[in-house]
């Protein structure tokens, strides 16, 4: 099925553009952010970060620091160094992983700007702060670490002493015979070197944790402005010994992630230690400019990529190999993100053979993880550049290129052994071309190269899909990793007929409140209005995996279809009983139980959630109350897909990149809200254009952090991004019950590509075969003067 | 003005949506960390350390400002209107509905500042095109929405207070001054 639901013509709550049950709070400041929590005798805590990129540590001392007005105590890293272990990393992802020790504080070296030295624990904000400067630390300097290349030279400085060449993994996999590819009479092949920068994901709320302890019975409570409090629970039980049982993980309103608060952070193991210490509730929220040292970075890979194909544009053989940069240190996922892409550098793409390798390797720079995508952008934009160069090389129209290649039949099983379920390329891509006007823009570009326009146009094409749904928990456990990707959920009728929905997912803006209740009032029949969703508490929803990979809809969605599902079945049995009917004979319609041809005989799910409650009078045998938990393992991934364009104007004199006309069309399946999935493609539509027009984080020859502030790094305002046409088919996955396919990171896998080729795409008639991100003014200006002088790569 | 040399506690009488306060504080302490920690007005928020992000921003005697970039001790004297004074006993303000109806909110952490800044924005401009409604909250950063849907909501309430006859959509206090 393809075409938009429009809202009117569902008679369920899913497909309707409900409005957010999220938004009253949010919008009259009635919130809970973490660092919102005030706790009577709260202490404040700071944290003393290394300036150095890499130095030995000769000396700590904090003695002045205790003595200052307002300070509680101060610790070195080597004080501590007993209350804790190194911070864990989740995914052995190769037999040669290198996993060297991470403290939560530095005791021997230290090996990033930012990396902690010491701690301070004082009555308030400003008296911490102040406590940090009367920390005396003595560093012996060793080299930085910054280049990747030159980080595996001989005789470069080791960022780890016992991790040779600073190598932290190799990983190689082939599927088929690339080099026979190259066999072929007339095979072309393409070769790019693609940098794919590293940035800074920038959730709007800075990280904060608060520790709450009870010295009488070891209990602790922990509030902290992550994406995963299941996994900070039992990552804080593991490293400390603290008994899991004691701990209760709160993550309250979450002001973004992206992926940046999908880990175990050094300060959420140094906060409950300080507050069982001290025995006092102890906070600590990071500045921005903190934040972007102590925070994960995203992306941050040198891209080698090859491809062949026959001399009519018949795609053959596909080779890509990666470098990627770990940064110092490894943090929850850091080794397995550029990874997690290496199934989707085919694309929807029929390639015979792919060989695909990465190494990983240690820098002296801030730890790099999970940014929104986490690895599958990284993968489209290598696919989806490579393909425009590909249809440049032999001059066939791109689009037509792509259509020449993709996928058409489905089920299809790809090179790489992934079966793509559902989808439909070609009408994605009709309603784009629709939506963008895209033969009168390729007429308007033409006419600006005709009459040597100084401001030409360039169109940028995405035809994306992404894997979704993570995850399979067999997969996982064949790749290394540690846990498992099946969500949870409870569905419970209240003895007054509304109903509450606990699930283990934790959203931070996706508005998981909203859209499950849809979920859960088509299943039960109860009203959207009846039912509230609860998250983010380990006491509340002890059992769950939490919010990343485009999951919670189409892992925990799932659940909650389970859940719902076994609370009908009971209430069939509860109805079938005080009707004296056979259950077999009773039906369900919108939360009216009736039998079968038997008019007048009916029971609504609230009066037998009562009757359940009270259960006077229940079926032999069956326990009270309309409850039920239910736990969803996916089998497979989904596969959403979409073709993204861009149509954007380049000033050659300047150098300066407008976007013209952005146009969207995504397929994720069923839509259970469409507003709330258009905001979603909005949001990441614009953080995959920030990658490729404005954002890099950089550092200096040192292993400073250069783009350190706000002032420093470009994160787009509303003036320096365009409006976005956005549009969809739907295509239902045929995988699960739902019919949905994942939404939070399509649009920033889609767009990056998108924009980078539509530079490109302009400017390619003044001979400038590349250009690597940000496509800045400068970037962009001096590309073009290359060209002019022959100097084009 | 108090002295900027003054090391000791400072007296600040500031009215916080429309109640008193009078408080000692550090010279140095930031108006929004009054606002926080002082207060318990935790509704804004803080977003950055150099003035980029706007998550902070307030009113104070109807015009915007970034109470991370003013002292405490700056706001003595004045009138200072938070997210939290925006609704008033007939509910709430056009920005709250029409960002609500339209989806320009996702995490909702810049939401507070956005509000108070489009505010401000409306007051000086109250029929804005797109751009203008872009450029005029260009000190205010989002990282959820790609602020296509915060510009559709600013013309919404600017378009609502149009029917309703109103000059714009401003604050009781951007009405007061």
């Amino acid at each position: 099925m393809t075409g938009t639901v429009a809202p009117e013509e569902t008679a369920g709550e899913v497909g309707r553009a409900r409005l957010r049950k999220e938004d009253p709070r949010l919008l009259t400041g009635q919130t809970t952010w973490t660092d919102n929590v005030a706790l009577p005798g709260m202490l404040y805590c700071a944290i003393l970060r290394s300036p150095m990129a890499h130095a030995r540590i000769t000396r700590v001392d904090v003695s002045a620091a205790k003595d200052l007005p307002g300070v509680v105590d101060a610790f070195t890293g080597a004080d501590l160094a007993g209350s804790w272990s190194t911070l864990p990393t989740a995914w052995a992802v190769s037999d040669d992983l290198a996993t060297p020790p991470h403290l939560p504080l530095a005791t021997d070296k230290v090996r990033y700007v930012g990396d902690g030295v010491a701690v301070v624990v004082a009555e308030s904000r400003y008296a911490a702060a102040d406590a940090l400067e009367a920390i005396d630390v003595d560093y012996d300097p060793l080299p930085a670490v910054v280049d990747m290349a030159a980080a595996q030279a001989d005789g470069a400085p080791l960022v780890h002493d016992d991790v040779p060449a600073n190598r932290c993994f190799t990983y190689r996999e082939d599927w088929g015979d690339y080099e026979a590819t190259k066999q072929g009479a007339g095979v072309v092949t393409v070769t790019r070197r693609y940098v794919n920068q590293r940035v800074i994901p920038n959730a709007m709320e800075p990280r904060s944790v608060v520790a709450s302890y009870v010295p009488a019975t070891d209990e602790l409570t922990l509030w902290t402005a992550t994406q995963v409090p299941h996994f900070v629970r039992i990552f804080l039980a593991l490293n400390t010994g603290w008994p899991e049982q004691k701990i209760r993980v709160i993550a309250p309103d979450v002001g973004g992630g992206f992926g940046s608060k999908l880990d175990v952070y050094a300060e959420e193991i140094i906060v409950p230690v300080l507050a069982r210490r001290l025995g006092r509730p102890v906070k600590w929220t990071e500045s921005r400019s903190e934040g972007y040292l102590a925070t994960i970075h995203g992306r941050d890979l040198v891209q080698e990529a090859e491809l062949t194909m026959t001399p009519d544009g018949d795609v053959l053989g596909l080779k890509v190999e990666l470098t990627a940069d770990m940064g110092a240190y490894l943090q929850l996922l850091t080794p397995s993100i550029p990874l997690l892409g290496r199934y989707m550098y085919p694309g929807i793409y029929r390639f015979g053979t792919h060989s695909f390798s990465c190494q990983g390797i240690f820098t002296t720079k801030t730890p790099t993880d999970a940014y929104r995508g986490a690895g599958r952008p990284e993968a489209t934009y290598v696919i989806e550049r490579l393909m425009d160069d590909a249809a440049a090389e032999i001059g066939m129209e791109p689009l037509e290129f792509r259509r020449r290649n993709w996928i058409t039949d489905f089920p299809y099983t790809t090179v790489v052994g992934l079966e793509y379920d559902s989808g439909d390329y070609e009408a994605a891509t009709a309603k784009a071309q629709e939506i963008f006007g895209y033969d009168a823009l390729r007429a308007e570009q033409a006419s600006r190269v005709e009459r040597g326009d100084a401001v030409r146009l360039g169109i940028g094409i995405s035809t994306y899909t992404e894997m979704c749904g993570l995850a399979p928990s067999r997969w996982l456990g064949r790749t290394g990793y540690v846990a498992g990707g099946w969500e949870a959920a409870s569905v419970r009728i209240l003895p007054t007929g509304h109903a509450e929905v606990v699930v283990g997912t934790s959203p931070h803006g996706q508005a998981h409140v909203t859209t499950f209740a849809q979920v859960a009032s088509d299943a039960l029949g109860i009203p959207f209005d009846d039912i509230d969703v609860l998250h983010g508490d380990t006491a509340t929803a002890p059992i769950g995996l939490d919010t990343y990979g485009s999951r919670s809809l189409a892992v925990g969605g799932v659940a909650i279809m389970k859940a719902a599902g076994k609370v009908v079945d009971k209430a069939r049995r509860v109805a079938a009983h005080l009707l004296e009917a056979n259950p077999d004979d009773v039906e369900h319609v919108a939360g009216t139980f009736r039998v079968k041809g038997q008019p007048g005989t009916e029971k609504t799910i609230q009066e037998l959630a009562f009757a359940a409650f009270a259960a006077h009078d229940l079926p032999e045998g069956l326990e009270p109350v309309l409850a039920a938990d239910a736990v969803h393992d996916p089998d497979v991934f989904s596969y959403p897909h979409g073709t993204h364009l861009c149509a954007v104007e380049v000033d050659t004199e300047t150098g300066f990149v407008t976007i013209r006309k952005y146009a969207a069309v995504d397929d994720v399946g069923t839509v259970v809200n469409p507003t709330v999935v258009e905001g979603q493609v909005h949001g990441g539509v614009a953080q995959g254009v920030a990658q490729a027009l404005y954002e890099e984080a950089v550092y200096d020859a040192d292993g400073n952090l250069t783009t350190g502030t706000m002032v420093d790094y470009l994160v787009p305002a509303a003036p320096d991004l365009p409006p976005w046409d956005v549009g969809r088919t739907e295509t239902p996955s045929t995988t699960n019950p739902l019919g949905v396919k994942g939404v939070g990171e399509t649009g920033t896998i889609a767009s990056t590509p998108a924009v980078v080729n539509a530079v490109l795409d302009a400017l390619r008639p003044l001979g400038v075969t590349g250009i690597d991100m940000p496509c800045s003014p400068e970037r962009v200006w001096r590309a073009i003067q290359a060209a002019r002088t022959g100097g084009a790569r | 003005m108090p002295e900027t040399t003054t090391r000791g506690p400072l007296r600040v009488s500031v009215t916080v949506d429309g109640v008193a306060h009078t408080d000692e504080v550090e010279p140095r302490l930031l108006l929004v960390h009054y606002l926080r920690d002082r207060l318990g007005k935790v509704g804004t928020v803080v977003g950055c350390d150099t003035s980029n992000c706007g998550a902070c921003t307030v009113h104070v005697d109807g015009h915007s400002a970034k109470s991370c970039t003013m002292l405490a001790v700056q706001a003595d004297g004045h009138d200072v209107t938070t997210i939290e004074g925006m609704a008033d006993g007939s509910g709430w303000h056009p920005l709250q509905t029409a960002f609500h109806e339209n989806h320009a909110l996702q995490c909702g952490y810049c939401t507070p500042g956005m509000i108070m800044a489009a505010a401000d924005l409306l007051k000086h401009n109250p029929d804005p095109s797109d751009d203008e409604i872009r450029d005029g909250l260009e000190g205010n950063l989002c990282r959820c929405t790609g602020y296509h849907n915060i510009v559709k909501a600013v013309r919404a309430a600017a378009e609502s207070a149009d029917a309703a006859g109103a000059p714009s959509a401003t604050t009781e206090a951007g009405a007061a001054s």
